[in-house]
């Protein structure tokens, strides 16, 4: 089938209903939905603040049928956004108005786990968590552990290149995946990566972490497992001020201690998952930190006792280590779930995804508590503390009207401090369709030029998730006067709004 | 997940308590995954988060597609999603909501409506299920696998009735389908709390729970049968009975929520929530036996009922009961998941209960037990069809247990 060329803007389906028709013609019963009553379900992502009902939904259950779908789309000029748990939350598997959302929910299998080469094959779909409890009879585990991994699946981690509280210490998804196949929107498969240790050409598995979907359709994964450590001891400390508890965070990592998970949580999160996990939390604590050792027996009981007296010369006002399993995953199972759990406190909830260096997070803490006020909306802060990933958490109601704009000038001028103080926006959500503008913040016309050229490389026809993840020039350069040379904009292809 | 009710139900005790509840769910999709539906067909209109999705539109004032009648029709109602969602989302409150919605907006389909009558018709009535249980236990080998997993290969005769000779008294639940289908449960609660000096007693004049009717969107019907219980307990009650006591956990469930359900009714709302008060799950009033007492140590897997460890949060009792008979406790896989029963869904929905009863009950032998216990009647036919091991009562292999001392 021909695919369109690159000058070709996507063309407009003229009638949705044929292309559902063609597409029930390759699928099975039941794999192509497009009644209003059942697009709207798929309409947002975790995200739930934006929506759009895509024109058709497909299910599909194996690769060919993927191909399928993406050649038919690719010769009609249908645009084809993929998602697998719907889980994200930047927006990313937002559906497109003219386009075909593409389920991977389906692909749950794990093909095979290799105890003696510590990898596991994995179909997209497979959620987090399943692999690890796949991999634990042989001691093993997959390391990146997202808040969502009980929910979320391997291939959308690999499209945003999830983090997760154990990520300070072993790396993000794209630290720990080996091997890729992939569909381009031709439906040409292509591998990426493979076991050895380093391959030659590019590195488009690395490439491909984080890509957002804009490149390829992932149809499995090939990822790392990691030996459990034999001892896991975790801290709890709590604080007066986070202020005071992102200075003890600093002064943990500036004594060179690579903890397994460096977690802060303020007043109002600690509060909200207690309600939930019953955790045993502080309640009145205005922080606390989780800090958690792991290794061999020796290593963890030295680096225990060094960062317990780092914390106390910190300011902790009370510090408990687990007395036991139970207890430990406990205390996980609270931080685990504060996102949601802050759903007890609003109805609605913006969840902000900034990075910053280590050394400010004091200084970044306070700028929140202040637009916070100004703004008079409450902000809860839960973040990887270790890594400088902050999550604050903007509560509001999308019931009263203009608090959603405010919400989200508010999160604007959170990640703009960040950008200020050297950090970045986005620490392991992703930018979807949440920071575009943002993104503007942080890179220049040259360097999203070779994004979008890199993009042109993968899907010349721009069909994968377009408008996603990378802003066009003409927005970056609304929002900021940007140059556009010579009033021509570059890729031509690329849609714009 | 902010909502904006029709005028049709803004105004109503429905459309306030949906309208809360919504506002508590934040879109995670956590339910997703401990969702038994969801995770077979892989579809978001067969999980929690998308079952909600659709509910809100039908009070937004959308009219729903024939379709929403049958995802929420799939829905066990094992309310797994609850136990999971950080949020605190009370999933099965507003699936009642829903279905009452549905149901009155979608033309049912005459087989699904007539199934649905006899159902209702025949399984609240013991007199009435009697012939045809004797009937289906005589052709079993000629029934297709679907209702034959359903009918118990023999009766276990239920044994002797202790007196009622204690002062302490407690009212049992005699049910419907249990008292004809397992009738040994009831018998064995009675000789356990005999032995700790509570004498359990009926009333004949109580029946059938009412969830039965209640799940199939015939409210009225279902109340109808809780104010005809209520009317029977509350005598014993006031004459000094200390609890209404279920042993099959679902039927407990329901009883729990009598008060709720009758709030609006200004005869009975009073009596109604005097007696979900007094309601107690069996696990709940068996005291822990005092010393291991098993005349053979037995290994024992538990399923333990949705309606206990989801709906009324008991989960982990059976296992203390029995690990103190001296039984050995076998670890299950996936031991949240639904067994696929859900009361009349196994019959209504007989595919993805299928795959559910085969999928619980491969995990449940994985250990090779001696038994399967269970806390419910629905799951222990559902199993019993299932395993090659005996699946019964917990309260059976207690009774037992505990005899010879």
């Amino acid at each position: 089938m021909d695919t369109p060329s690159p000058e070709q803007p996507p063309a407009a389906v003229a009638d949705a209903a044929t292309l559902c028709r063609e597409l029930r013609a390759l699928l099975p019963p039941g794999a192509v939905l497009s009644s209003p009553s059942e697009l709207a379900p798929y309409e947002c992502d975790g995200l739930s603040a934006y929506r759009q009902r895509p024109l058709a939904v497909v299910i599909p259950r194996c690769v060919e049928e993927v191909q399928a779908v993406l050649r038919l789309c690719s010769a009609r000029g249908v645009p084809v956004v993929a998602r697998g748990a719907g889980t994200g939350l930047s927006g990313g598997a937002l559906p497109h108005a003219a386009g075909v959302l593409l389920v991977m929910a389906r692909f749950d299998r794990i093909l095979s786990v290799d105890p003696a080469a510590c990898t596991a094959r994995v179909q997209p779909g497979v959620r987090n968590l399943a692999i690890s409890e796949a991999a634990a009879p042989h001691g093993l585990y997959y390391a990146p552990d997202p808040s969502s991994q009980i929910a979320c699946s391997i291939g959308g981690n690999v499209a945003e290149n999830a983090g997760g509280v154990h990520c300070l210490k072993y790396g993000l998804t794209v630290h720990n995946v080996l091997a890729a196949e992939i569909l381009l929107m031709n439906g040409e498969r292509l591998t990426l990566g493979g076991e050895g240790p380093d391959s030659p050409g590019y590195d488009l598995l690395a490439l491909l972490c984080g890509s957002e979907g804009l490149l390829g359709v992932i149809v499995e994964v090939t990822v790392r497992l990691l030996a459990r450590p034999p001892c896991a001891r975790l801290l709890l400390a709590t604080f007066d001020s986070p202020v005071r508890a992102g200075a003890a965070v600093a002064s943990i990592i500036a004594a060179g201690i690579v903890p397994a998970g460096l977690e802060m949580m303020d007043g109002l999160a600690i509060r909200a998952a207690e309600a939930f996990a019953h955790a045993g939390y502080p309640t009145d604590a205005a922080a606390l930190l989780l800090c958690e050792l792991d290794g061999t027996e020796e290593e963890c009981t030295g680096q225990l006792m060094r960062v317990e007296s780092l914390l106390r010369a910190g300011g902790a006002t009370e510090l408990r280590v687990a007395a036991d399993e139970a207890e430990r995953l406990r205390l996980w199972s609270g931080r685990k779930s504060a996102f949601p759990a802050v759903g007890r406190l609003a109805p609605d909830y913006y969840c902000m995804d900034g990075s910053i260096p280590r050394s400010r997070l004091g200084d970044v803490l306070e700028r929140i508590a202040v637009l916070s006020s100004e703004y008079g909306l409450p902000v809860a802060n839960v973040f990887h503390a270790g890594d400088g990933n902050l999550h604050p958490l903007i509560l509001y109601d999308a019931g009263k009207p203009g608090e959603l704009q405010r919400t989200e000038e508010l999160g604007e001028k959170i990640l703009a401090f960040c950008v200020e103080v050297g950090g970045t926006i986005t620490g392991e959500h992703g930018v979807g369709v949440e920071k575009l503008g943002a993104m503007c913040l942080q890179f220049g016309a040259a360097e999203l030029e070779r994004f979008h050229a890199v993009k042109e490389a993968f899907d010349p026809a721009g069909l994968l998730n377009p408008g996603k993840a990378v802003p066009t020039l003409a927005r970056c350069a609304e929002g900021r006067r940007m140059h556009v040379h010579g009033g021509e904009l570059p890729f031509p292809g690329i849609e714009r709004f | 997940m902010h909502t904006t009710l029709a005028d049709f139900i803004a105004t109503t005790a429905a459309g306030e308590e949906a309208s809360e509840i919504l506002r508590k769910c934040v879109h995670c999709g956590f339910c997703n995954a401990t969702c038994p539906t969801y995770r077979l067909l892989g579809d978001e209109l067969d999980g929690p988060r998308g079952r909600i999705y659709q509910i809100k539109e039908m009070l937004e004032g959308a009219e729903p597609a024939a379709s929403v009648l049958q995802h929420l029709d799939r829905c066990l109602g094992c309310r797994a999603c609850e136990t999971t969602c950080p949020s605190g989302v009370e999933y099965g409150k507003l699936l009642d909501t829903g279905r009452e919605l549905a149901e009155q907006r979608v033309q049912r389909g005459r087989w699904s409506q007539l199934q649905r009558r006899v159902l209702r018709w025949m399984f609240p009535f013991p007199l009435r299920i009697a012939p045809w249980l004797r009937l289906a236990m005589r052709v079993r080998p000629l029934l297709p696998r679907v209702l034959a997993a359903h009918v118990p290969p023999v009766l276990t005769p239920p044994g002797a009735w202790p007196e009622a000779r204690h002062a302490r008294r407690m009212v049992a639940l005699a049910g419907c389908v249990q008292s004809v289908a397992t009738p040994a449960t009831s018998a064995a609660a009675a000789r356990v709390l005999d032995r700790s000096g509570i004498s359990l007693v009926t009333a004949p004049a109580a029946g059938c729970c009412g969830a039965l009717s209640h799940h199939l969107a015939a409210r009225e019907e279902g109340l109808d049968f809780a104010r005809r219980n209520i009317d029977a307990w509350i005598p014993l009650l006031e004459a000094g009975a200390e609890a209404v006591v279920a042993s099959a956990s679902g039927c407990g469930l329901h009883l729990r929520d009598y008060g709720r359900l009758l709030a609006s009714d200004a005869a009975y709302a009073e009596k109604a929530a005097r007696v979900s008060a007094a309601v107690r799950d069996l696990t709940e009033v068996v005291p822990l036996p005092a010393a291991g007492a098993s005349p053979q140590r037995l290994r024992v897997a538990v399923h333990t009922p949705c309606t206990l460890q989801h709906g009324q949060h008991l989960g982990g009792r059976v296992e203390a009961l029995l690990r103190a008979t001296g039984c050995e406790l076998l670890p299950v896989a996936d031991a949240g998941t639904c067994c696929g029963s859900a009361g009349s869904y196994s019959l209504l929905q007989s595919e993805l209960s299928s795959q559910l009863g085969d999928a619980r009950a491969r995990a449940l032998q994985a250990g090779a037990p001696d038994v399967v216990v269970t806390a419910n009647v629905g799951c222990q036919l559902q199993l019993a069809g299932r395993c090659t091991a005996p699946v019964r009562h917990w309260i059976e292999v207690l009774d037992e247990a505990t005899r010879v001392l």
